[in-house]
C-alpha cells in the first residue's frame, strides 16, 4: 500500500531555479534542447524549430508522431512524463494548413515543448494517436475528434464527447462553421428534443452485450424488443 | 433462518480494516445473535453473475453539475463507469474567435465558475504575453491576491460539497459563510459578486478602493478558524476517514500518465506546482510550501486541499505585506483606455478610446500557452494569433476535464457508494470540462 | 414591474360571536396558501447560476425561511423547477424530461440571462431560453443574479401560487404534451402507474385525468 515514492519536480542536477520570465522576446530566446536532441535522432522527420514568446515549438512529421512522443517520454534526457494539451489549430487565411498541436511537459527538467505537425489540405485529417504513451490523451483526442473531424489512428475509442452522436452540423470548430450552427434555431431545437436522452444508455451500447446470453430470459426479452433500461 | 438486522459500529474504530480499506459488515446475521458475522447466503444462480445498469445524471446532486455516469454494476461493485459529458457544451472556444481580447475575459469567468477571477487573471497574462505586456509591480501582487482568493473559496465549494456528498451538511453551511466573506471583498473591489472579470490585458478593472485592505485582513482573521473548526470535525471523524481512506488510489506514475494536476496529482505523490516549477506573477518569491499526499486517494486529496487553502492564507498575508504604491495598469496607449475625464474632453484620447473599444488592441502574429496553478489543477490557456484583432484559436485547457477522464480507472473495483466520495474527490465544474 | 395586484375578495372570515378557533375560508385558498408556503425546490443547476443558487440556500440567505428547506432533488418530489444555469441542446431533452415527471400544480422559475434567453452564449450548442422546451413562470435577470434576486422571484412566485390557481380551474392544469411520436411521449396511463406509488393529500396523477 505505500510503496509510493514521491516524485520530484525539477528533480535532474544543475537545474537552476526556475523564475517568473520577464521581458520575453516575441522572437529569438532560449532554445529548448529537446529541439536538438530530436533533430539528431529523427533527422527528417523533424521540420525547423521556432522559439515565440519565449516557448519552442518544434514542426514534426503528422505521420511519426507517435513515434516521436515515445521517444521523449521514454529517453531519460528527456523524459517528458506529462502531456499539457492536444488540440489542432485551423487559420482563418485558407491556404494555411490545419497544425496539430501537442504540448508535452518534462516534470523532472521543468521544459515545455509543444510539437507541430501541419496535415496538408486536402490530405485526410488523420494523426496516429498517442494514447499508447499518454492515457491522459484518451478525451483530448476525442475532444479534438468532435471539434475538427481529425482521426485520430490508434485511438481506443475515438466517438464524439461534447456533442452528441447523432450531432448532424459538422464539426464547430472548423472555419467553415458559422458560430450559430449551419441549421436555424427551431431546427436545433426540434433535433434536441427528438434526440433520446437515452440513446447511449442502452444494453447494446455497453460490453453488457456480452453478457447478454447469461441474462434472465424476461430481461432479454426486453432487449431484444428494442426496450431500453430507461425509466 | 437468517434474518435482517442493523449492526452498530462503533465510532470509535476508524472503520478500517488491516489492508487500510473500509470494512464492510454484512447486515445479516443469525437467529442466535451471537457475534459471529456469517456470510450472506449464496445468490440464486439467476442472480449470479448478472449485471445491472445504473444511470447517475445528468441532473443528480452529487455529480456536481451535469455529469453523468453509466455504471455496470455486479451486485453493489463497479465493474465498469462510462463517463458521459457535454450536456454543458456552450462554444466557448469557438466564441473566443469572433471575440476581441479583452471581451473574452467576461467567458473565461464562466467557464470555471468558481475560480473566476484566477481565470480572469490567467487569460490577461496569456494576452499580455501575446502582446509583449510587462505588468506593474502592483498589478502583479494585487493578481496574486486574487488568485489566492480564488483558490480558497473554489475549494470551500469544494469542501462544502463533498461534506454533502459523503453526507456532512455542516461544513456546506460553514464554508459558504467564509465564501460570503470572500464575495464581499470582491464585491468591494470589482462590483461583481461571482463572475468578476476582474482583469483586463495589461492589468485590473479597478484599484482596490480605500480600507479593501482592512478588510482582507479580518477575513484573514477569520477564516484560519472556520477552517481548524472544520478540520477538527472532518479530519480525524471515523466516518469522514471510513469514507475517503483508500478509495480511488492512483499511484505517481498512473497520476502523470493520466495527466491529472494539481492536488489530484500531488495527493498521488508528484510534486509538481506550475507556482513552483513554471513560475509566473513572480511565485517563486513568496515563502509557501506545497503539500504532497503519499497515498493518492481521496483522503489525501481533501488532506491536500485543506493544507493549500493555509498555503493560499499565507501568501496573501505576505503579499498584503509587500504590496507597492503605483499604477495598476500599464502605461501602453496600445491596450490600455484614456482615462474617463479625458477620453470626453479632448479629441485624440476620444479617437483613441473609440478605436480600442471597436476595433480592438491587435497583438503581433504569435501564439503562446500560458498555464497558472488553478484550484483545480494546470489551466492553460493557448492563444494563436494572426495578428487581427481577435485570436484565431483561443483554446482552453481545462483541468478537470483530464482528471475527470481518469474516473473509470478510480471506481472500477469500488462500491457504488464510493463512486460519489470519489467524483467528489475530483472537484469538477462542469463548465469547465464541457465549456 | 411586477405582477397587477388582483382585488383580494373577504376570503378570510371569522366568526366574532363564538369563534374559538373558527375560521371560514374558501378552500381553494386554503390550499392555495399552504402550496405557496411550502414550495419544494427542484434545482435544476447546471452553470454559475447553480453556485449562487448554493450561496441563496447557505446560511445567510437562507431558502428555508420560505418554505424550501427541503431541496427535491427527485423532480416526482417537487414543485417547483429551478433552472439554475445555461442549458444547451443537448441537454434539452433532459430538462423536458424532468419537467413532465413533476406532479402537478408545478411551476418554474428560470433563473439568469442564459436560462431566460440565453444570454451571452449565442452559439451553436446553447438553446435560447429554457422557454423554448417548457414553460416558465418567472424570470430573473442577472449573470448570475444575486441570491436576492432568486429570493424575489420566489416571493413573486409565491403571490402567483396564491392569486392565480384555482383548484376548479381546470384549464389551468391541460399541459403542453409533447408530440406523440416523439420518444418523449408517455401515454396517460403510464405516466398515471408511475406516479401513483406517490401518492398523498396533492393529487399526484399528472396526468390531471
Amino acid at each position: 500500500m505505500t510503496d509510493f515514492v514521491v516524485i520530484e519536480a525539477g528533480s535532474a542536477p544543475g537545474l537552476p531555479a526556475p523564475v517568473t520570465p520577464k521581458n520575453v522576446p516575441h522572437r529569438g530566446g532560449e532554445v529548448n534542447p529537446s529541439a536538438e536532441a530530436l533533430k539528431a535522432q529523427f533527422g527528417a522527420a523533424i521540420g525547423r524549430a521556432d522559439v515565440v514568446w519565449g516557448e519552442t515549438s518544434v514542426f514534426i512529421e503528422a505521420a511519426r508522431a507517435l513515434e516521436i512522443v515515445r521517444w521523449l517520454h521514454d529517453d531519460p534526457s528527456q523524459s517528458y512524463e506529462y502531456l499539457s494539451d492536444v488540440t489542432a489549430v485551423e487559420f482563418r487565411d485558407r491556404g494555411q494548413p490545419i497544425e496539430m498541436i501537442w504540448h508535452l511537459r518534462s516534470i523532472k527538467y521543468r521544459r515545455f515543448l509543444r510539437l507541430k505537425a501541419q496535415i496538408a489540405k486536402g490530405a485526410p485529417l488523420e494523426v496516429p494517436s498517442v494514447w499508447p504513451v499518454y492515457k491522459g490523451a484518451d478525451w483530448l483526442e476525442r475532444e479534438c475528434f468532435d471539434m475538427f473531424g481529425i482521426k485520430f489512428t490508434g485511438h481506443p475509442d475515438l466517438r464524439r464527447i461534447l456533442l452528441w452522436e447523432q450531432y448532424a452540423e459538422g464539426f464547430p470548430l472548423r472555419k467553415d462553421f458559422p458560430l450559430r450552427g449551419r441549421f436555424s434555431r427551431a431546427e436545433q431545437l426540434r433535433q434536441a428534443l427528438a434526440a433520446n436522452p437515452e440513446a447511449r444508455y442502452s444494453m447494446e451500447e455497453l460490453s453488457i452485450a456480452d453478457a447478454f446470453a447469461e441474462l434472465p430470459l424476461d430481461m432479454r426479452a426486453r432487449i431484444k424488443g428494442g426496450e431500453t433500461t430507461g425509466e | 433462518m437468517t434474518t435482517k438486522r442493523t449492526i452498530e459500529v462503533e465510532l470509535s474504530t476508524s472503520g478500517l480494516g488491516h489492508d487500510g480499506r473500509p470494512q464492510r459488515i454484512p447486515l445479516v446475521v443469525g437467529d442466535s445473535g451471537g457475534v459471529a458475522l456469517q456470510a450472506p447466503p449464496a445468490l440464486e444462480p439467476d442472480l449470479e453473475g448478472e449485471h445491472m445498469l445504473i444511470n447517475i445524471g445528468p441532473q443528480h446532486p452529487a455529480t456536481h453539475g451535469v455529469l453523468r455516469l453509466v455504471l455496470e454494476l455486479d451486485g453493489e461493485t463497479v465493474v465498469r463507469c462510462i463517463p458521459h459529458i457535454g450536456y454543458l457544451h456552450c462554444g466557448f472556444e469557438k466564441i473566443g474567435e469572433y471575440r476581441q481580447y479583452n471581451q473574452i475575459i467576461p467567458w473565461t469567468d464562466r467557464d470555471d465558475y468558481l475560480n473566476c477571477i484566477g481565470n480572469n487573471i490567467a487569460f490577461s497574462l496569456g494576452a499580455e504575453r501575446l502582446f509583449g505586456i510587462e505588468i506593474t509591480p502592483r498589478c502583479t501582487v494585487l493578481r496574486v491576491i486574487g488568485m489566492e482568493l480564488s483558490r480558497i473559496s473554489s475549494h470551500l465549494v469544494w469542501m462544502g460539497t463533498t461534506g454533502i456528498d459523503i453526507g456532512a451538511f455542516t461544513p456546506f453551511l460553514w464554508s459558504f459563510q467564509e465564501r460570503e466573506n470572500i464575495y464581499n471583498l470582491l464585491e468591494g473591489w470589482v462590483g461583481a459578486r461571482l463572475t468578476t472579470t476582474a482583469s483586463r490585458v495589461g492589468g485590473m478593472a479597478a484599484d482596490i478602493p480605500d480600507g479593501w485592505l482592512d478588510g482582507l485582513r479580518g477575513f484573514l482573521r477569520s477564516f484560519p478558524k472556520t477552517l481548524d473548526e472544520c478540520d477538527r470535525m472532518l479530519t480525524r471523524n471515523a466516518i469522514w476517514t471510513g469514507r475517503t481512506v483508500g478509495l480511488g488510489v492512483m499511484s505517481p506514475e498512473e497520476a502523470l500518465n493520466y495527466g491529472l494536476s494539481g492536488p489530484m496529482l500531488r495527493a498521488s505523490g508528484v510534486d509538481y506546482d506550475v507556482r513552483k516549477d513554471f513560475p509566473y506573477l513572480d511565485y517563486e518569491t513568496y515563502d509557501f510550501e506545497v503539500p504532497v499526499g503519499v497515498n493518492g486517494d481521496v483522503y489525501d486529496r481533501y488532506l491536500v486541499r485543506m493544507e493549500e487553502m493555509r498555503q493560499s492564507v499565507r501568501i496573501i498575508e505576505q503579499a498584503m505585506v509587500r504590496l507597492p504604491d503605483g499604477p495598476v495598469n500599464v502605461d501602453d496607449p496600445r491596450v490600455i483606455l484614456p482615462p474617463k475625464h479625458k477620453a470626453t474632453s479632448e479629441m485624440e484620447s476620444m479617437i483613441h478610446h473609440f478605436k480600442n473599444v471597436m476595433e480592438g488592441p491587435r497583438p503581433p502574429i504569435g501564439e503562446t500557452y500560458v498555464a497558472v496553478e488553478a484550484p483545480k489543477g494546470e489551466k492553460g490557456y493557448y492563444m494563436v494569433s494572426d495578428g487581427t484583432a481577435k485570436p484565431v484559436r483561443w483554446r482552453i485547457r481545462p483541468p478537470s476535464f483530464v482528471n475527470l477522464a481518469a474516473i473509470p480507472k478510480m471506481v472500477e473495483g469500488h462500491l457504488l457508494s464510493d463512486v460519489i466520495a470519489i467524483n467528489a474527490s475530483i472537484d469538477i465544474v462542469m463548465g469547465e470540462i464541457d465549456r | 414591474m411586477g405582477l397587477i395586484e388582483a382585488p383580494t375578495p373577504n376570503i378570510v372570515s371569522v366568526d366574532p360571536i363564538n369563534g374559538d378557533g373558527w375560521i371560514t375560508t374558501r378552500l381553494d385558498f386554503l390550499v392555495n396558501w399552504g402550496r405557496a408556503n411550502s414550495l419544494w425546490p427542484m434545482p435544476f443547476g447546471t452553470a454559475c447560476c447553480a453556485i449562487e443558487f448554493m450561496a441563496s440556500a447557505a446560511s445567510k440567505f437562507d431558502l428555508a425561511r420560505f418554505g424550501m428547506e427541503r431541496m427535491g432533488y427527485s423532480p416526482r418530489q417537487a414543485d417547483v423547477l429551478i433552472c439554475a444555469g445555461r442549458v444547451p441542446f443537448k441537454l434539452a431533452p433532459v430538462l423536458r424530461r424532468i419537467w413532465q415527471q413533476m406532479p402537478q400544480p408545478k411551476w418554474a422559475i428560470s433563473m439568469g440571462a442564459c436560462a431566460s434567453t440565453g444570454g451571452m452564449f449565442d452559439t451553436y450548442a446553447v438553446a435560447q431560453g429554457i422557454d423554448t422546451i417548457i414553460p416558465v413562470d418567472v424570470y430573473v435577470p442577472g449573470c448570475p443574479p444575486r441570491p436576492e434576486a432568486l429570493i424575489y422571484a420566489i416571493m413573486m412566485l409565491q403571490k402567483k401560487v396564491v392569486m392565480k390557481d384555482r383548484m376548479s380551474d381546470m384549464a389551468a392544469r391541460v399541459e403542453m404534451e409533447p408530440d406523440p411520436t416523439s420518444q418523449h411521449y408517455i401515454p396517460v396511463s403510464r405516466i398515471d402507474k408511475l406516479s401513483e406509488a406517490f401518492g398523498n393529500s396533492i393529487p399526484q396523477t399528472r396526468s390531471g385525468q
